[in-house]
């Protein structure tokens, strides 16, 4: 079979399934670096457990499990995107230019999740890190409650960007469950909404450095200006134990 | 400290004339109730009767007995209610332990007997007679179209869903890696390979040393997504996702810091020394939606392999198994409340959940009145103790059984019930690499291999006296099942005559 650089797929009126064999057929046969679905409306499950170094740009709202369980790819939405964006995700970068919802990166080990704009409820839960594989989830706007519950390892972060929304940055129960990795608010956080399992320490210089690194990649990706980014104070949110619930069994 | 109120469950009697003070009981008692001071010491608060000290005492000279220090009597207030107050009133903990519920409700297996044949239908001899005991796990077509191509052959027109295929109808229940060692994985695996069945890896992933097993794995994904990523589920012949467990409905897993050593964490990709929380929920999971979402983003990643959901036996079973056949799951996972566990709060694995027997009837009840049975294959799982147990879950509607306590039980397990501590003594359920040591794969798997031949020639006579020559003859067929002492009610829901009718 030919070997092609980039392909085009109109996914208009095509049921997930057929689409997704599509992709996997220009990544894995055609050898496909770079994929454009355009027409995308719904279709679930893209980027689902594909193993490649590809580029994948969606034009239109990709359905729910986009890049679920993927390693490796780059997906890029210029759109909102809708629930469980990077399920489980090892490792890959998910660009997303709009808004996104609930769930997104649970169980994630690796790779990035950047988003424009809001995203929902549930977002972060049980994130993990293993060795130098640690996941990064970046929310431009606001998140939803439950932000970071269980979360094991990784980064999460949400800016809050657009200064005239006057909604608090993130819902109730944050970090509940909370045993490992940094949360990182970009202004105040009412304590009231923290869970019992965290507590909230220095911004550091160091802090700064390290994460300043990926922000500068997240305003590269998404076109922000990354000055404007570092302009206010940072909360960083982190767990007071990485054994939560370790007193609440006896014999 | 303060005085612990707790008196020893066991008592450690040895004849110290008879002793040659080799001092292997102390070597093996791994909860450290042995000790040496002139002469062999117990500490009978330590001793959980694993009966290693006296498996491997050279002279026969230990015996363990159950403390023989009287209560006052009472049938409200047991001992074990007044041992389990004062280990809250010492701990203000939640009480801890292993394996399965051993209350004594009523075990329904042992109030079923089956038919056999007598002098107008004959019984076959499984001597003679080939039998057939291979069963197919999976989702089975509606109907089947069949087309003739260019050469006048006739071939199916779609191609079949994809099964797992069993020699026999018995598969390991999941007990993962972390809550059982690496070694007891092993002697599963090389079992699983040599007798045609499979094992489920459980949630704490899959150890490199198990990838050439692969084959015959069911991997799972549960709420922690431990180890789970895409290698892991395409590696699997089929993914289980755990919802449940039958020892411990509506609660999760957790595995302590403790145990995640450097060998879990690698296999679980989480760091040495953290809890690896499993909590109930998915939280992607809260509606047969969601559950129809993730079966399908694991179907899309694994190539439309076979999905598997596992859930505990509760009130309700039928109706949430309707539920997850529509949603698209090729087998279903019943666990019962006998289920066992590595750790659970006693209180749920004891006062939790319904009786297998009577979900599975119920379930498999609802799934033929919905006209859905073949859209799905049911394992019953949940203390299946003996090939009898097995043969009448089918009959009663199974597809197969899966076993986890009796396949311990054939490498040595002895039922202590203190899985949680880690100490296990026979190398099982422990992740401490000299305990774990002292269970050889190769001898396990062998004794392992044993139990199941012997259980297929118990399956093979049985069916064999019913005058069937194949399993599949059996699943569902109630009419070869009686009831002896059980309620006109619970053999409603079984769906069983009482015998004599």
């Amino acid at each position: 079979m030919e070997k092609r650089e980039k392909i085009v797929i109109d996914a208009k009126g095509i049921y997930y399934r057929e689409l997704n064999e599509k992709i996997r057929d220009a990544i894995y046969n055609l050898k496909c670096k770079e994929i454009h679905l355009n027409n995308v409306n719904g279709q679930r499950y893209i980027g689902d457990g594909i193993e490649a170094k590809v580029t994948i740009v969606i034009n239109g709202v990709p359905g729910n499990d986009l890049a679920a369980f993927m390693n490796g790819p780059t997906i890029i939405v210029n759109d909102n995107a809708q629930d469980a964006v990077g399920n489980t995700m090892n490792n890959g970068k998910v660009i997303v230019k709009g808004h996104s919802s609930d769930v997104i990166g649970y169980g994630m080990r690796g790779g990035k999740i950047f988003i424009k704009g809001d995203v929902g409820y549930r977002v972060g839960i049980h994130m993990k890190a293993y060795k130098n594989t640690v996941p990064y989830i970046i929310c431009g706007g606001r998140a939803g409650d439950f932000l970071g519950e269980y979360m094991a390892g990784g980064v999460l972060a949400v800016l809050g960007l657009d200064e005239n929304d006057n909604r608090p940055l993130t819902g109730d129960y944050l970090g509940t469950g909370m045993h490992g990795g940094v949360i990182y608010i970009r202004g105040e956080v009412d304590e009231r909404t923290l869970g019992k399992e965290v507590g909230i320490v220095d911004f550091t210089e160091k802090d700064m450095q390290e994460f300043g690194k990926i922000l500068k990649e997240y305003a590269d990706d998404l076109d922000l200006d990354f000055d404007e980014i570092m302009s206010k104070p940072f909360t960083k949110i982190v767990p007071i134990s990485h054994r939560p619930y370790g007193k609440l069994y006896s014999y | 400290m303060r005085k612990s109120y707790l008196i020893p469950e066991f008592r450690v009697e040895i004849d110290h004339t008879r002793c040659r003070r080799c001092k292997r009981c102390i070597m093996n008692c791994s909860y450290e109730a042995l000790s040496f001071s002139d002469r062999v010491v117990a500490d009978h608060f330590k001793c959980v009767a694993c009966h290693r000290c006296i498996v491997f005492c050279p002279e026969n000279v230990i015996t363990v007995r159950k403390n023989p220090v009287d209560f006052k009597e009472s049938f409200n207030w047991t001992n074990r209610h007044r041992l389990d107050i004062w280990k809250q009133a010492e701990t203000g903990g939640i009480p801890l332990t292993g394996m399965g519920n051993d209350l004594p409700y009523q075990i329904i297996w042992d109030h079923l007997v089956l038919d056999a044949c007598q002098v107008t239908n004959p019984s076959i001899d499984p001597l003679r007679e080939p039998m057939e005991l291979r069963t197919y796990l999976g989702k089975k077509p509606d109907s089947l179209q069949f087309e003739e191509t260019a050469d006048g052959k006739i071939k199916l027109k779609e191609k079949p869903p994809k099964n797992i295929k069993l020699e026999m109808p018995v598969v390991f229940s999941p007990m993962s890696y972390g809550s059982i060692s690496l070694n007891a994985h092993k002697a599963m695996a090389m079992t699983a390979k040599e007798m045609g069945i499979v094992m489920h890896t459980g949630e704490g992933g899959l150890h490199k040393d198990l990838y050439d097993y692969s084959d015959y794995m069911i991997v799972q994904c549960a709420s922690g997504r431990f180890g789970v990523h895409a290698e892991y589920l395409k590696r699997g012949i089929a993914v289980d996702i755990k919802i449940g467990q039958g020892a411990k409905p509506g609660i999760g897993g957790h595995l302590p810091g403790e145990k995640v050593g450097l060998d879990i964490s690698k296999t679980r990709m989480i760091p040495i020394g953290t809890d690896a929380l499993s909590p109930a929920p998915h939280h992607d999971i809260y509606s047969i939606e969601d559950l129809r979402q993730l079966i399908y983003a694991i179907k899309e990643a694994t190539n439309y392999k076979p999905v598997s959901v596992k859930i505990a036996t509760v009130h309700n079973v039928a109706a949430i198994v309707s539920g997850i056949v529509r949603a698209g799951a090729d087998i279903v996972y019943l666990d019962g409340f006998r289920g066992g566990t590595g750790a659970s709060p006693k209180i749920v694995r004891d006062h939790v959940g319904i009786p297998l027997e009577l979900a599975l009837a119920a379930v498999d009840d609802r799934l033929r009145e919905e006209g859905i049975r073949n859209q799905a294959s049911i394992i019953a799982a949940g203390s299946i103790r003996s090939s009898a147990d097995a043969i009448k879950a089918i009959a009663l509607g199974a597809d197969a059984v899966a076993i986890g306590t009796a396949a311990l039980v054939a490498i040595g397990c002895r039922v202590c019930q203190t899985c949680h501590m880690g100490k296990c003594a026979w190398g099982i359920a422990t992740q401490r690499p000299e305990l774990a040591r002292r269970l050889d794969p190769e001898i396990a798997a062998e004794r392992l291999i044993n139990m199941l031949k012997a259980w297929k020639f118990e399956i093979k006579e049985v069916l064999g006296s019913l005058g069937l020559n194949a399993i599949e003859s059996l699943r569902g067929s109630r009419e070869r099942l009686r009831g002896i002492g059980l309620d006109a009610q619970t053999l409603d829901i079984l769906g069983v005559k009482p015998a004599g009718k």
